[in-house]
């Protein structure tokens, strides 16, 4: 079998449940934080910059970059790395500052 | 309210919670404030509850430690010794008349904020990973070392299939094998030290046969998992158009450039990578406490020079999870006795303090060996860029300091909005240092977070009326 996470530490999650990122169905596991699931469903940009655009996700994991936000319920600037994921939430893409320019 | 004595302490990692059971043991009521959801800190980051992990130890190193710290920290807990605040995020330490005010954001939304009164605080943030820019370095699957660890710690996930874990510094190692033991395929680890430099130092080496051992364990794993491990070579550019899709390394000879002909291209689409890490210092910094260059400077009992406020841990320089043990025992000691007004007997901490010297000698020496290649500026291409927050090339820093004079972090940000963005500088900052050819600096930040306009304004007697922290 090959080797994965959830298999290295044995994990029996609990039921998974689902959450919209721009519009798309992506199944997350309870207590993962928002990056956490996107990252299981393989996406690993979730923003553009202000300035030229570029495509960014998580750097630097912890909370410090601020290079992972995007908008969360209609919240825009959301750390994906911090929150966590929750039944039913609205994730989107974020561009720019997320507020409309 | 309670007669004890009352002490915060900033950080639940090894160092402060350490400090916290000590302190509790002796008689202080102790507020544990932490922004994570669990406590654990970097290195002793779980994966969440609801992820069922029933071999959490798989994902960590001295798991024993771990247990005894966890189970005593739930005993305090109960005995309602010790109140820990989860997903409380500090921005401001507030010195009053004789004691302290703690200004926490809830997270994750952080926009309400609480304050803890104490009458002692522990400084015990731990730091952050650096890494210094080269082309690609903005792609998307360019992660930090540390951060692909906490992310598959806590949520039990990679960042992609093929991963390379390139830089320098004692994270790689452990990083690369969590990596591979989580079934990601680790194509190469890629060092820029040179191991060599190590046998300069040989009186320390033979002092920590337990650190060589960990050495020796570590690149076990990696052969076990088929890592190549390349030393003195470094990612010279990452490619890919939307995310990333291959690195580019290369030889360094022993000045630091790169061997023409010797670069090869690695096929990954995750790339982790860090080039050693930084203390957090704002909460010390506004609450005045004497730096000693990116460090808390703290004598031996682990106090700062403000009255009252302690550091330890990696806040009081980089050193690995034992060091920031040994830091939080004699703090916590040393907390407890002196709001007691006892001097502690230095023999209460002999110990602590005997590993705390010989693991700082330890780091001071990796610290040498594993910095960042010379020369890294030069291969900093003109339009690769440097503050990620605000677009900012190196072109812009490079016109600052050459043409428009600027001499310091300072007024490069002035210049060219370097530093000035969401993450407050954290990430730039020494690389702006290293374009500028100037030392790196204190940051001068107000808040240790960004704080909402709203939460300073219903502060009326809070920071916010303190222009001196604005
Ligand atoms: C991302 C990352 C991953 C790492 N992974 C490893 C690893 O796998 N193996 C290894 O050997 N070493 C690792 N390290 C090194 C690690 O820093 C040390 O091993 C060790 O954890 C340091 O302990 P500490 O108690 O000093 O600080 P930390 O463990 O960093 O704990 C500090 C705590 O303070 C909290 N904090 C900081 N600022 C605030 C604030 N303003 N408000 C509220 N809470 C705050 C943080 O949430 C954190 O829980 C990692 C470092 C980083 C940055
Ligand atoms: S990845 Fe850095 S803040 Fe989320």
């Amino acid at each position: 079998m090959p080797r994965t996470p959830l298999r290295l530490v044995r994990a029996r999650p609990e039921p998974s449940f689902t959450v919209t990122f721009d519009d798309r169905e992506l199944a997350v596991l309870p207590g993962q934080t928002i990056a956490a699931a996107l990252w299981s469903a393989g996406v690993v940009s979730w923003r553009t910059t202000r300035g030229s655009g570029e495509p960014r996700g998580v750097f630097c994991g912890i909370g410090v970059c601020f290079d992972c936000l995007l908008t969360v319920n209609g919240r825009p600037n959301q750390r994906a790395c911090l929150v966590r994921a929750e039944p039913g939430d609205v994730i989107r893409t974020q561009e720019g500052t997320g507020h409309h320019e | 309210m309670s007669e004890r004595p009352r002490l915060a302490v900033i950080g639940a990692g090894p160092a402060g919670l350490v400090a916290a059971l000590a302190a509790a043991a002796r008689g202080v009521s102790v507020t544990l404030v932490d922004a994570a959801p669990e406590a654990g800190g970097q290195f002793y980051r779980q994966p969440a509850a609801g992820l069922g992990a029933r071999r959490p130890s798989a994902l960590h190193h001295q798991w024993r430690t771990w247990e005894r710290l966890r189970d005593g920290l739930a005993a305090h807990v109960r005995a309602g010794r010790i109140t820990h605040l989860t997903e409380h995020h500090v921005w401001c330490v507030e010195r009053e008349a004789a004691s302290f005010a703690v200004h926490a954001l809830l997270g994750p939304e952080q926009e309400e904020s609480v304050a803890v009164r104490a009458d002692a605080v522990l400084l015990a943030t731990g730091g952050y990973e650096k890494v210094l820019p080269f082309p690609g370095w903005t792609l998307p699957g360019v992660v930090t070392a540390g951060g692909a660890q906490a992310m598959l710690k806590s949520g039990l996930v990679l960042p992609g299939r093929t991963a390379v874990v390139a830089g320098t510094g004692p994270l790689l190692m452990p990083v690369a094998v969590g990596l591979a033991a989580a079934g990601a395929k680790v194509a190469a680890l890629v060092e820029s030290a040179d191991p060599r430099a190590f046998a300069r130092h040989a009186r320390v080496l033979a002092a920590h046969p337990d650190k060589l051992a960990e050495g020796a364990r570590y690149a076990a794993e990696l052969a076990r998992y088929g890592v190549r491990v390349h030393v003195r070579h470094t990612v010279v550019a990452a490619h890919g158009s939307d995310r990333l899709e291959a690195v580019t390394v290369a030889a360094l000879d022993t000045d630091g450039r790169v061997r023409e002909g010797s670069e090869w291209r690695v096929p990954c689409d995750s790339l982790a990578v860090g080039h050693g890490m930084l203390p957090h210092t704002d909460l010390a910094e506004t609450l005045g406490c004497r730096l000693d260059g990116v460090n808390v400077a703290v004598d031996d009992e682990q106090r700062t020079d403000v009255p009252g406020v302690w550091a330890a841990g990696e806040a009081t320089g980089i050193g690995g999870a034992a060091l920031s043990l040994a830091e939080g025992r004699i703090a916590g000691l040393s907390i407890a006795a002196r709001l007691d007004s006892r001097v502690p007997e230095r023999s209460s901490y002999a110990v602590a303090a005997k590993a705390r010297g010989g693991l700082r000698e330890f780091f001071a020496v990796v610290d040498k060996v594993c910095t960042p290649p010379d020369r890294w500026v030069e291969r900093v291409g003109d339009d690769t860029l440097v503050c990620r927050c605000e677009e900012v090339p190196a072109a812009a820093i490079r016109e600052a300091v050459d043409e428009l004079g600027a001499g310091d972090v300072r007024t490069v940000k002035l210049l060219t909005r370097a530093g000035m963005g969401w993450c407050q500088g954290r990430m730039c900052a020494p690389a702006v240092a290293g374009l500028a050819g100037c030392p790196p600096t204190a940051s001068r930040r107000p808040f240790a977070r960004p704080v909402p306009l709203g939460v300073l304004a219903r502060e009326p007697d809070g920071p916010a009326s303190r222009p001196d922290l604005l």
